[in-house]
């Protein structure tokens, strides 16, 4: 079956957007989407994200001295008509006049396919997406995750050179989010369309991007792969944004950050007086009392099925969130030891 | 006292409401319209007699062009209303809303001081052509009359249509390839046709009935309405006057009952 288009890589270059009111959705950026790859745009709400999509599909013109490039072509002033993108919006966006197979074919009748290749081509992606039965329906007959896969098909049905995906499981209820992540995932990797995708849920990020962009603010905040981004975020932000993150302020003498519950040593950047670090709860361990540089008492035990989170008070300077396995007993009011390898406190640049 | 008849006490005065001010009166000019010289045959007359049929026709003829116009007039103004912000642009669909507050008398009276023999195009024509043109007291009078007060409603319809259109949609199309042009013909006029059918019958019903801008205009316009006049007030002829109301009416619920089939409930009565 021959449903992979040919993706194109895409450069933004210096592409900012202030609106006609003055306000500045996006500071000037500049990325990079190699051909065939999935980027995802990471954010909360009001970051930019919707609107770096936008300039990349052609909806929003960048500010003056922004450029557009899709395999090295200038395409800063072409609409997006003749861009050849194909796009899942947030509300679907589907044609409630026309039927699930008129939807999915509209794309080629606009370019004049002939009906029997026409009808082949929408055939071929209704089994792909799993809809089967449905090409007669009207829209408005359609559950949440059916529209989805209508909208998908529609976008690909074109061959598009890129996919822009702008937070397109967000009406979905969280099961089916689910189910539909891991079967866009698939569909992804077995179409190869450079992929740029809209979320701002992390767990979507995670099993979806090849690389990860976190925006915060109008600009990015880093661009990294998943790892990257997990282990070794530049700021605070990305640390408490992706996965869970205690952040720590304390003091700093001797290469140890100085705690309440003890003093822990950090490898790394260690000449401040005064750090800001990041521990994630999976790398903190829980020790026998006395044993461990950081002493605290449990203050709650959370056991969620795979492991169970403490909350761990007197350690430092806040209470602690700690992912035990959930073999270990753990009851409120113990006093435990916690050990932390040096490499898994990340010390985070101070904010201005 | 029961739920049951606790409603039915309750619906009681429009009960006799609607018998006393609608019922009876329709019921009597139903029976009116039988009860000249030819009887029944009487309600034959108005469509067989050629004077009858051709103010029909014309009266048609007129509220289908005006609905026509008025919707391609009002559909452009009020997408181009909706979709864009400029200074003045309040004032302006305030002016373009205006006419909603004038009888039909006034908007006659407009007309004339517009393309009477005293008005604006006269003078203009006289100067520039050495001819007065005077279109007022004519057929193409009341097509502008009826279009100067249709606009209006139907422009604020399609406005609210067109803000509950989802934009996506029109994104979506594009991303497709759709062209402006055929962004409009599959995706935005699909999507307004159930504003077009409630808002055309509206147009088409007032179209159909108004007196006040023909009466104003001039007594020998052939439209439904002057006829039921003349016939009434001035040849005493109660029967086919009768007649033609109970023509007219139904001619002009069946065009809104068709209508409403199409669009759901969205049709309002006209004024």
């Amino acid at each position: 079956m021959n449903v992979a288009g040919h993706g194109a890589s895409v450069r933004i270059e210096s592409c900012g957007k202030t609106f006609a009111d003055g306000t500045r959705a996006l500071d000037p950026a500049t990325l990079d989407i190699a051909r065939g790859e999935t980027l995802v745009l990471l954010g909360p709400s009001g970051c930019g994200k919707t609107t770096m999509l936008r300039i990349i599909a052609g909806l929003e013109l960048p500010d003056a001295g922004g450029k557009v490039l899709f395999d090295g072509k200038d395409v800063t002033s072409v609409p997006i008509e003749r861009r050849n993108v194909g796009m899942v919006f947030q509300s679907y966006a589907l044609f409630p006049n026309m039927t699930v197979a008129e939807n999915i074919g509209y794309g080629l009748k606009i370019r004049g396919v002939a009906r029997n290749e026409r009808s082949a081509r929408v055939a071929e992606l209704v089994a792909l997406t799993n809809i089967s039965g449905l090409e007669n329906r009207r829209i408005d007959q359609l559950s949440g995750g059916q529209r989805q896969r209508v909208a998908l098909a529609r976008a690909v049905a074109i061959r598009p050179g890129i996919l822009l995906l702008d937070e397109p499981l967000t009406a979905l209820d969280a099961a089916l989010r689910d189910r539909l992540r891991s079967e866009l995932n698939r569909l992804l990797r077995a179409l190869g369309i450079t992929t740029i995708y809209v979320t701002h849920d992390q767990a979507e990020a995670m099993e979806l991007g090849d690389r990860i962009v976190v925006m915060r603010k109008g600009a990015i905040a880093q661009i990294g792969t998943l790892r990257d981004v997990y282990f070794a975020p530049k700021d605070r932000f990305v640390a408490e944004f992706i996965g869970a993150a205690n952040i720590v302020e304390a003091p700093m003498e001797g290469g140890d950050l100085v705690l309440p519950g003890g003093r822990l040593p950090v490898s790394g950047e260690t000449s401040v007086a005064k750090a800001i670090a990041m521990i994630r709860p999976e790398t903190i361990r829980v020790v026998e009392p006395g044993r461990g540089p950081l002493s605290g008492i449990i203050d709650t035990v959370s056991f969620v099925g795979d492991r169970q989170r403490l909350v761990v008070s007197g350690a430092s300077t806040r209470p602690l969130n700690v992912d035990a396995p959930n073999t270990i007993q753990a009851r409120a009011g113990d006093r435990i030891g916690l050990s932390i390898a040096a490499e898994a406190v990340r010390v985070l640049p101070s904010e201005d | 006292m029961s739920q049951k008849s606790f409603v039915w006490l309750c619906l009681l005065p429009l009960a006799v409401v609607t018998t006393a001010f609608f019922l009876l009166p329709m019921a009597r000019l139903v029976v009116v319209g039988a009860e000249g010289p030819h009887g029944l045959a009487g309600y034959l007359a108005i469509l067989a007699e050629s004077r009858y049929r051709a103010t029909l026709i014309n009266t048609v003829l007129l509220a289908a062009a005006t609905t026509i116009v008025t919707l391609i007039v009002a559909t452009i103004a009020g997408m181009f209303l909706q979709r864009h912000r400029f200074p003045g642009r309040a004032v302006l669909i305030a002016l373009l809303t205006f006419p909603l507050a004038f009888p039909g008398v006034v908007v006659g009276f407009m007309i004339i001081l517009l393309a009477g023999r005293q008005g604006l195009i006269g003078d203009l024509s006289n100067r520039v052509f050495g001819e007065k043109f005077v279109f007022a007291y004519s057929i193409y009078g009341l097509f502008l009359g009826y279009l100067y007060f249709s606009i209006p409603r139907v422009i604020l319809t399609i406005m609210a249509a067109v803000q509950k259109l989802d934009v996506g949609l029109e994104e979506a199309a594009r991303s497709l390839g759709a062209s402006p042009w055929a962004v409009q013909r599959d995706v935005v006029l699909p999507a307004l046709a159930p504003a077009f059918v409630a808002s055309g019958a509206i147009a088409f019903a007032t179209a159909m009935g108004a007196f006040g801008t023909a009466f104003t205009l001039a007594t020998n316009i052939d439209v439904l309405p002057m006829l039921i006049y003349t016939e009434f007030t001035l040849a005493a002829n109660f029967a086919t006057s009768a007649a033609l109301s109970v023509g007219l009416g139904l001619i002009t619920w069946l065009i809104l009952a068709l209508a409403r089939s199409f669009s759901g409930s969205a049709v309002a009565a006209a004024g």
